[in-house]
């Protein structure tokens, strides 16, 4: 007879499993660990699907509706998948006065996708973001959450073929 | 990897350990480094207090409240624990100043956290990062370790018999929740939805406890305030505005960039002279002088000194210390629309005049831009922006309706431009979308 504790299924990797174990614990609430468990989930499988929901929902001890009702409010997190790389374009106000739109409409002619599309293949998506706090080196773009600043037609087509060449490998 | 910019007129008073390696924690101790909370654990309580107060250290979240006397409105006695919350949720239009100091300086938070704690007998504190922040929670989580492997944090810190943890966190993109009544609900593992006050934070805050809500730039200054003494660090800025500030120039300069300047720098030289006039020298149409819901100043407005109160008295507010330049070649009715749009997404929905008032505002605006308007949508489009103000249970409502009034009021002429037939000479046809897939 194994003397190892029977390890509750989990969804998740078990160094992230370890992460939630810890999480609940060092809030003076289980709830306050609701917010980055979900980012952390996403991050780690690319959406928060209804059978992560489930799982961080009794991980805090909240009921699944509650956690869809924060799940809404956060525009960073989602119910569906995105691509492998999410290419968000700020185009608020300082970036628009350094040609925010113009790197918008570059990415989606470059992508052959609109705002909120996910390439085909899955590799790309591209969101129109808010403001991102990148204003003194406007324009800029965040892919996933790696900043990319000071962006010009060409420096976007160079970063977005890096990260095809980084997928294909 | 963001970076300050300097000019000879900055004072390096926040930015004083940028660049010089401080992420790790024996460079930062060796530039003096956590030295200000062992001065702070040695003052006690009154003392600290009394030290920010004569610091003049003002809130650079925006609302620019007296530090000190913020801190001085937590009861001593309380049965519920007390907690300090630092909002590093930067997320107003125009600002990326907190960025480099989490990025270059992440100990300077730890430590005025530390010292918030302190004067209040706290036992913990929060620092909560915006959720676009990611690689900035890596380096606050590895300096807090660094600051718990030295016993600076956790049990008995710095052998003074307290105790002092602090939890990081990131949000998930919400602008509602740097607002500090809805960063508490987000803490608590809740929608961004602010509360009604009073009470106050001060009084019942975080899990029902006393606490202290501090912009990141306001506490990574406390340290400075400690290190400089509060007379110097007072010295550094104007009358009742102590010290310096992070402005984040954007927009139409020729030099963008976050400088340090001290407090009541001159705006016309921080645009002309710091940021090296506007971009390819075009003529200034308008400034927007602390983030997108301060109302913009014109030209001829701008001849005054960045604090708190003659911004106030210019008729716009020093806010987030964002400030945004526009020449001659900007649309307004666009600008306007923009400013709008953001709004509109971010408003929380929880009271009605900010969730129907920004929408409503943006589909005027919308139509404004794109040649439908009528005659009366522009008087229009000011009465729904004044009619929000005051009445939401937080400032977001106002920072959307503020600034539309002012665009208004200061360039009817442009927003008359746009009315049906006559088209705006600085349109930008937006591109057609390419299909679904």
């Amino acid at each position: 007879m194994s003397t190892q504790p029977a390890q509750p299924a989990t969804l998740f990797s078990p160094a992230l499993a370890a992460r939630f174990d810890k999480l609940v614990t060092i809030y003076p609430v289980k709830r306050s660990a609701l917010v980055p468990m979900l980012l952390y989930a996403q991050d780690e499988i690319g959406y928060l699907s209804d059978p992560a929901i489930v799982e961080v929902a009794s991980r805090v001890g909240v009921s699944e509706l509650e956690v869809r009702n924060v799940i809404s409010y956060y525009s960073m997190l989602r119910t569906k998948p995105a691509g492998k790389y999410n290419v968000q374009v700020c185009t608020n106000i300082s970036c628009m006065l350094r040609g925010g739109n113009e790197i918008l409409d570059h990415c989606k002619k470059k992508l052959g996708i609109p705002n909120k599309g996910v390439t085909p293949d899955g590799l790309f998506s591209l969101e129109e973001v808010e403001c991102i706090g990148a204003c003194s080196w406007a324009p800029a773009a965040q892919v996933n959450y790696a900043f990319h600043e000071n962006l010009t037609a060409e420096s976007i087509d160079k970063v977005i073929d890096e990260y095809r060449a980084k997928g294909a490998r | 990897m963001a970076t300050l910019s300097t000019h000879p007129d900055c004072v390096p008073v926040v930015s004083y350990r940028f660049g010089k390696g401080a992420t790790n924690i024996d460079k930062y101790v060796e530039l003096g480094g956590y030295e200000s909370a062992r001065k702070a654990i040695a003052l006690g309580v009154e003392g600290i207090i009394n030290e920010m107060k004569a610091s003049n250290l003002r809130g650079r979240g925006g609302a620019g409240f007296p530090t000190g006397l913020k801190w001085s409105f937590v009861p001593k006695q309380s049965a519920k624990p007390k907690y300090v919350l630092v909002n590093g949720d930067e997320s107003e239009p125009g600002t990326c100043k907190d960025r480099l100091i989490f990025e270059h300086d992440p100990h300077s938070v730890i430590e005025g956290t530390i010292i918030a704690g302190l004067s209040i007998q706290a036992k913990m504190g929060f620092i909560y990062l915006r959720g676009e922040y990611r690689y900035l929670l890596e380096i606050m989580e590895r300096a807090v370790a660094g600051a718990y492997a030295k016993g600076f944090l956790g049990k008995n810190i710095f052998g003074s018999g307290l105790d002092f943890d602090i939890v990081t966190q990131t949000g998930a993109g919400a602008y509602e929740v740097g607002e500090e009544s809805a960063l508490m609900e987000s803490l608590e593992g809740k929608r961004g939805i602010p509360r009604i006050r009073p009470p106050f934070p001060a009084v019942v805050g975080l899990y029902g406890g006393p606490t202290i809500i501090n912009n990141a730039e306001t506490i990574a200054t406390v340290p400075h305030v400690f290190r400089l003494g509060a007379a110097e660090y007072a010295k550094i800025g104007t009358e009742r505005n102590g010290g310096t500030r992070l402005f984040c120039l954007s927009g139409h300069v020729e030099h963008p960039g976050v400088y340090e300047l001290p407090m009541g720098y001159n705006l016309k030289k921080m645009i002309y002279v710091v940021g090296g006039g506007i971009r390819g020298g075009k003529k200034l149409k308008a400034v927007v002088p602390g983030g997108s819901s301060t109302p913009a100043l014109l030209p001829e407005e701008i001849d005054i000194g960045m604090d708190f109160d003659q911004v106030g008295k210019a008729g716009s507010m020093l806010g987030s210390g964002g400030v945004v330049v526009l020449d001659e070649t900007t649309c307004m009715v666009e600008f306007a629309l923009r400013t709008m749009k953001f709004y509109a997404h971010e408003s929380c929905g929880w009271c009605i005049p900010c969730r129907e008032g920004t929408d409503w505002l943006k589909k005027s605006l919308t139509r404004l831009h794109e040649g439908g308007a009528v005659d009366k949508d522009i008087d229009n489009i000011r009465y729904l922006a004044e009619n929000m103000l005051g009445r939401t249970f937080c400032p977001l409502g106002d920072a959307a309706a503020m600034p539309t009034i002012a665009f208004v009021k200061k360039f009817r002429k442009e927003f008359e431009d746009h009315l049906e037939g006559k088209g705006c000479p600085y349109h930008r046809a937006p591109e057609p979308e390419p299909a679904l897939v």
